[in-house]
């Protein structure tokens, strides 16, 4: 580093804060090593010659006295190849070498770099010697798993000729693979580079959204859709099923990077995710979605302060990832925690609390996380997105408490968990009526050609119904259903319909655990057209029992488990054949 | 290392902690001796430091300390409890000391009580069945090997009759390997406690069974250690000696309890209904102490007891208690008002590991729809229960009184068992399938027709 170190003393511990003297010039943010065992510290205050450190592992056994270092950086993370298929701690520690250095249990004062320092990654070099690059060029490329080609980038801020650059080959991580001669001398660029976690990477515009994320989920594709560099909110109370819609996205989602952060949530669920995705298949290539994801694990009995920048982290590697002109999803279940987390560092440092004890900073800190989202032109000028889905654990599944109410200024698309449909065992329990999406607009381009412009039409006339049927459960619960008129009857039976057969979604079936944007409009605009059928049925004297009591209906409900996507001309025969059926009815009447 | 200093300088004493001033090489969260006057000893642990103070908080209390008569040591090591198999079959304070009057376990192994999280990476999925013997649980939320599963009681509710055939009764079928139970009670009172040491007792299960003991007059302190210190020797159980361990923490309600009255003490900002903002972590510093580890033989399965407060699920202690652990078996006061035991009402009841745990080649291959095929007839037997309420059973269908029908032999025949009914997953399944052909045959629709074919059969 050159610089000298600024070096002080530990004068108070409480908890995970850590009070050190005699460190002017300190930074705000700097990272630090804390006491002999150099515990990883990042500087959350400074005043005068004292600086407050919020520290990322386990205090116990830390004195007064021990001595505190500065690093001279803010907390960083490594990008670069080897990130894939990973799994990092919060503040980017690879939980698979720290079992191989400690064991089983995560001991305290690890270290070991992100990325491995032995992997030989094949380096094709793109840059030619003596051209002019800046911040975000590519250098060359590794075809880092067989699904993802990752680029070597020279970092922003950064720009020169190029005097030389690496042979195609196999190189070390921190093997040189280009010089680049700056008004400033000359830089030595490795396969990897550092960025702090706090600080946004630059691009050169934001750009409006513009396509959907399918996630093959069909109430979000159809209903609630999100853009490719939008921000988007689950909450729900526990049970609700935050985390298998979380696993669905991350594992469905036609992004070409997935970055799951677990954040304070249970440690077997990460397993499961590090057990399953390895299993599922990405359903384009073939090849196991692991290549193309990240995983974050800080779990809830891992330290507070590192679960607070397990966020920061899992954004900046997203980030990393967007700046090659790739979409990139990340999933933070759950943001509640980290709210938590922020209230525990700030009842640590004595601030004065707003509601509920959380700190005032809260909505502004939320703003700055959801705002790294989005779709952009990169330094390189190419296009790419970061979408940001955010699970919300709100108390008690009270919707009004501070994280999900901030939560709401910053998403444009909330998909609400509604505890009473999940213990209808109603999956995924996304409530159709209190649950919006305002991408609406920005999608609809996308699904014209798919729909001849039919889209948001049927969605509307889907959801007419469901609206309906939510004031006649009203009725019903007063004078019982059968005292409905013939017609309501009908709305009632469609809106079961929809209810079972479309927006009920079964992640563990393995055809209904992932709907093609086809095969979801073909289920739509099926039950749409029973009900426009039944209602002439209706109309011409056939009573809605005789309807309902069809036994093609209760098939009806099933395609969405019968059909798979690339067969969903067997809709089409199957309704034909309905539809005739209901037409013998009314014929039979008039 | 030098023999620890010893203090005189007490500044102040407020609620159960102590200030001490003048301190040096003093380290956080370590272990302290306190001496009064009489020699009479105490132990507490540094919960913050600064350059000269430390303010210790007490485990037995500070009723009768002074600040002039008292010295006080710093031992230089976190809280630790002795391990050894010798401990199975011994009752133990929150501090791992000796209440039956045996000797202390002989030992040089000393681990602190506070543990080290587990690394994600090391962990291997939960996916093997255990039998508790209680049809509600084992039929409908079925526990499995390596998980923490909760009971939302109430005041008044039979959760420690539950909770202790439970720990008699758990066993792996096909497995001679049975469970040691470890069992950690807070601020239970004195009556409960020798209800817990007779049944064990009487079921011959003390000696694999180890009891770390909070009374409900014990000072709160020593509440907070419990658990750990129960943890700490069923990690010890599990990871180094191969045992299969079920650990039972009741009741975690005056845990919390503990954990608000010394928060408050330290006047920390408090959040909802005046607990601290990191209860979410402490709690999660206790329930994720359950699993299973790659390549171990061992396991540890946690079955916490909380009552909820005024029967509120959505109290700050059961809210962030469902959120870390994999579903909760919910005791009901209207089941139990009507007799039922065990009072377990299936409808808010969830175990999430479940689906990883039954099927072919670890339960029955009809289990999974078995039980969903139950969940929502009884779902729907209640909500005919509310309606015929109304309009009276005679506004019915037949088919809906089929429904009521099933519904009450539902309670009467599968939840209802004595206490010390123990039955094995088959005749659960039995009944089960009893329960299931009082309705129409057409109404299964959640089961495959060929498993309707085989079980299926009219009275």
């Amino acid at each position: 580093m050159g610089v000298m170190a600024i070096q002080g003393k530990i004068s108070k511990i409480s908890g995970p804060v850590v009070q050190a003297d005699g460190v002017a010039g300190l930074e705000m943010h700097e990272l630090t090593m804390v006491g002999e065992a150099e515990l990883i510290g990042e500087v959350v205050r400074v005043e005068g010659e004292t600086a407050t450190i919020q520290v990322y592992e386990d205090t116990v056994g830390l004195k007064p006295g021990e001595r505190v270092t500065g690093s001279g950086l803010p907390l960083a993370v490594e990008l670069g190849p080897g990130l894939l298929m990973g799994i990092y701690d919060g503040i980017q520690r690879p939980l698979e070498v720290i079992q191989k250095m400690t064991g089983d249990f995560i001991k305290r004062g690890v270290k070991s770099p992100a990325l491995s320092r032995e992997a030989k990654w094949h380096f094709v070099p793109v840059a030619k010697k003596g051209s002019k690059v800046q911040g975000g060029a590519v250098l060359g490329t590794v075809q880092e798993t067989p699904l993802f080609l990752h680029k070597i980038m020279v970092p922003p801020r950064l720009s020169g000729t190029v005097k030389s650059i690496a042979k195609e080959g196999d190189y070390l991580i921190e093997d040189t693979v280009a010089e680049i001669e700056t008004s400033s001398g000359i830089e030595e660029l490795k396969l990897y580079q550092r960025w702090p976690v706090r600080e946004p990477r630059p691009y050169q515009e934001r750009l409006e959204p513009s396509d959907p994320l399918i996630t093959g989920q069909r109430i979000i594709d159809t209903f609630f859709p999100v853009a490719k560099g939008g921000a988007v909110a689950i909450p729900g109370g526990f049970g609700t099923g935050k985390t298998i819609t979380s696993h669905q996205l991350a594992a469905w989602s036609d992004a070409e990077i997935i970055v799951y952060i677990g954040c304070g949530e249970r440690g077997n669920e990460m397993t499961e995710v590090l057990l399953t995705f390895p299993e599922w298949k990405d359903p384009k290539s073939g090849r196991p979605l692991m290549e193309r994801t990240v995983l974050i694990a800080n779990t809830s009995n891992m330290p507070v302060s590192a679960r607070e920048a397990s966020i920061y982290t899992g954004v900046t590697i997203a980030e990393y990832f967007r700046d090659m002109g790739y979409n990139v999803a990340i999933m933070a279940d759950s943001t509640s925690r980290w709210a938590e987390a922020l209230r525990e560092i700030s009842g640590r440092l004595e601030e004065m609390p707003a509601e509920e004890g959380f700190p005032s900073y809260l909505s502004s800190r939320l703003g700055e996380f959801y705002e790294r989202a989005g779709r952009v032109r990169t330094l390189n000028g190419e296009y790419g997105s970061v979408t940001l889905i955010g699970a919300v654990s709100p108390p008690g599944g009270d919707f009004s408490e501070p994280v999900t109410v901030h939560t709401k200024r910053f998403v444009r698309a909330f998909w609400a968990l509604d505890s009473s449909l999940a213990s209808q065992r109603h999956y995924p329990a996304i409530n159709w009526l209190t649950s919006y999406s305002e991408y609406v607009d920005y999608v609809e381009h996308w699904w014209a050609p798919l729909t001849g412009g039919q889209w948001r039409q049927k969605t509307l006339r889907a959801m007419e119904i469901l609206k309906r049927e939510d004031e006649l459960k009203e009725v019903i619960r007063l004078v019982g259903s059968e005292a409905l008129p013939e017609p309501e009857k009908l709305v009632m039976e469609t809106a079961r319909l929809l209810r079972e057969g479309f927006l009920q979604q079964n992640a563990y079936d393995p055809i209904d655990t992932y709907s093609s944007p086809e095969k979801q409009y073909k289920l739509l605009t099926s039950i749409l057209a029973f009900h426009e059928s039944a209602n002439r049925a209706i109309a011409a004297g056939v009573p809605a029992s005789k309807i309902s009591s069809l036994p093609a209906l209760a098939e009806l409900a099933k395609l969405r488990m019968s059909v798979p996507s690339e067969k969903i001309s067997i809709i089409d025969d199957f309704m034909s054949k309905l539809l005739k059926e209901i037409d013998a009815l009314t014929e039979e009447k008039s | 290392m030098a023999l620890p200093m010893e203090y005189n300088s007490i500044q102040r004493i407020s609620g159960p902690l102590l200030f001490v001033e003048g301190i040096s090489n003093v380290g956080f969260n370590e272990l302290v001796e306190i001496r009064s006057e009489g020699g009479i000893m105490r132990r507490g642990r540094v919960l913050e430091i600064t350059k000269d103070i430390a303010a210790v908080e007490i485990f037995e209390g500070t009723t009768g300390l002074s600040t002039t008569q008292t010295s006080v040591r710093f031992l230089g090591r976190p809280l630790t409890i002795p391990l050894s198999m010798e401990m199975l079959g011994r009752v133990f304070n929150g501090l791992g000391e000796p209440m039956d009057g045996g000797p202390p376990p002989f030992t040089e192994d000393y681990r602190d009580v506070n543990g080290l999280p587990m690394n994600p990476f090391s962990r291997d999925y939960p996916t093997q069945f255990i039998q508790t013997g209680v049809s509600a649980i084992d039929g409908m939320d079925t526990l499995v090997r390596g998980q923490k599963l909760p009971i939302f009681s109430g005041s008044g509710l039979p959760h420690n009759l539950l909770a202790t055939q439970v720990a008699r009764q758990a066993t792996i079928p096909g497995e001679e390997s049975s469970f040691a139970v470890v069992f950690a009670a807070m601020g239970i009172k004195h009556d409960e406690a020798a209800f817990f040491k007779r049944s064990f007792e009487e079921s011959g299960a003390l000696k694999s069974s180890a009891i770390f003991l909070n009374l409900a007059d014990d000072p709160p302190v020593e509440r907070l250690v419990t658990p750990r210190s129960a943890l700490t020797f069923a990690e010890y159980l599990a990871f180094e000696r191969d045992m299969h361990v079920l650990v039972i923490i009741t009741d975690m309600t005056n845990y919390a309890e503990a954990l608000r009255e010394i928060s408050a003490a330290r006047e920390e900002v408090p959040s909802r209904k005046g607990y601290p903002g990191y209860m979410y972590s402490d709690f999660a510093s206790i329930y994720e102490r359950a699993g299973r580890i790659k390549g171990k033989k061992g396991s540890i399965t946690q079955m916490p007891v909380l009552t909820m407060p005024n029967d509120d699920i959505t109290h700050p202690i059961p809210d962030l208690t469902g959120y870390i652990t994999e579903g909760q078996i919910v005791l009901d006061r209207d089941l139990h008002r009507r007799g039922i035991y065990p009072p377990i009402n299936i409808l808010p009841s969830l175990s999430r590991l479940m689906k990883d745990g039954i099927g072919k080649g670890k339960t029955r291959e009809d289990h999974g729809a078995v039980a969903s095929q139950l969940y929502s007839a009884y779902a729907r037997s209640q909500d005919l229960r509310s309606l015929s309420a109304i309009i009276g059973e005679e506004g019915l269908t037949e088919k809906d009184r089929a429904y009521l029908k099933f519904g009450d032999a539902f309670e009467q025949r599968f939840l209802s068992q004595r206490f010390d009914e123990n039955r094995d997953l088959e005749a659960t399944m039995r009944l089960a399938w009893k329960m299931l052909s009082i309705l129409p045959e057409a109404e299964l629709t959640r089961i495959a027709d060929h498993f309707v074919k085989q079980y299926y059969s009219r009275e």
